[in-house]
């Protein structure tokens, strides 16, 4: 399941109700992104982060089939946020379930280094010099490739 | 055919999104990026460092060679800055 919106999420909540009724689940493992107070050095207030309705959806819908095509998986969850978020701030979540530890915990490695280089996002900082595009780092190119076979 | 920027594309290019009509000769991004330079230069600004636009027609990310036609859906993109750390 893939959800896109503006509001926080309850990473509890989330984890209780992926789960619930499936007592073939022996493993979650889950991711939690939160937006940091410094950027290269620099401290940073609130960002903004702009997405492209409908591809957003499409993106992460695919990166989803992708990983449960490839690791054997009972639950998956992926929630992004967009809009207006402050140091500290929930900003991504990523949960996978299955009978074992190991696909659980690469499903989830796989899944947020593949979001962050396909779903259409931008962060845009508020740094003491005015509003700036965050831009996009070789490393996680070279992170996502890893998965690549 | 629809045309949506985002990020500085956007900013540069001054509106979010536009309807428009390319000539026939407009057969794959490449040309359609050449197209759109010459309207102004904002666009020129906007497409100045194709290795810093990234091109998604009908919503999946394809390369400069791709076709486009009437009726996509053609966004203009930086690279992604999504999830987090």
């Amino acid at each position: 399941m893939i959800r896109v919106q503006t509001e926080d999420f309850d990473v509890g909540a989330e984890l209780k109700a992926l789960t619930a009724g499936n007592t073939a689940i022996g493993g979650v493992a889950l991711f939690v992104g939160l937006v940091r107070d410094m950027a290269g050095g620099q401290a940073v207030g609130a960002m903004t982060l702009e997405h492209y309705p409908g591809m957003t959806e499409r993106q992460l819908e695919k990166i989803e089939a992708e990983a449960r095509a490839r690791w054997p998986l009972d639950a998956t969850l992926i929630v992004h946020r967009h809009g207006r978020l402050e140091p500290g701030d929930q900003i991504v979540l990523v949960i996978c379930a299955s009978a074992h530890r190991e696909a659980a915990l690469e499903a989830c490695a796989f899944l947020i280094d593949w979001l962050k280089t396909k779903a259409p996002f931008w962060k845009s900082e508020a740094t003491p010099e005015g509003p700036r595009w965050v831009e996009a780092r070789a490393e996680d190119d070279h992170a996502a490739a890893r998965w690549q076979r | 055919m629809k045309l949506l920027y985002f990020a500085w594309l956007r900013e540069r290019i001054g509106r979010a999104e536009e309807d428009l009509a390319p000539p026939a000769e407009v057969a794959d991004v490449a040309r359609l990026i050449d197209w759109l330079k010459a309207r102004g230069p904002g666009y020129a600004a906007a497409f100045a460092d194709l290795r810093v636009v990234r091109v998604a027609v009908n919503q999946d990310y394809v390369p400069v060679d791709h076709p486009v036609r009437a009726g996509d859906e053609v966004a203009f993109f930086p690279p992604v800055t999504g999830g987090s750390a």
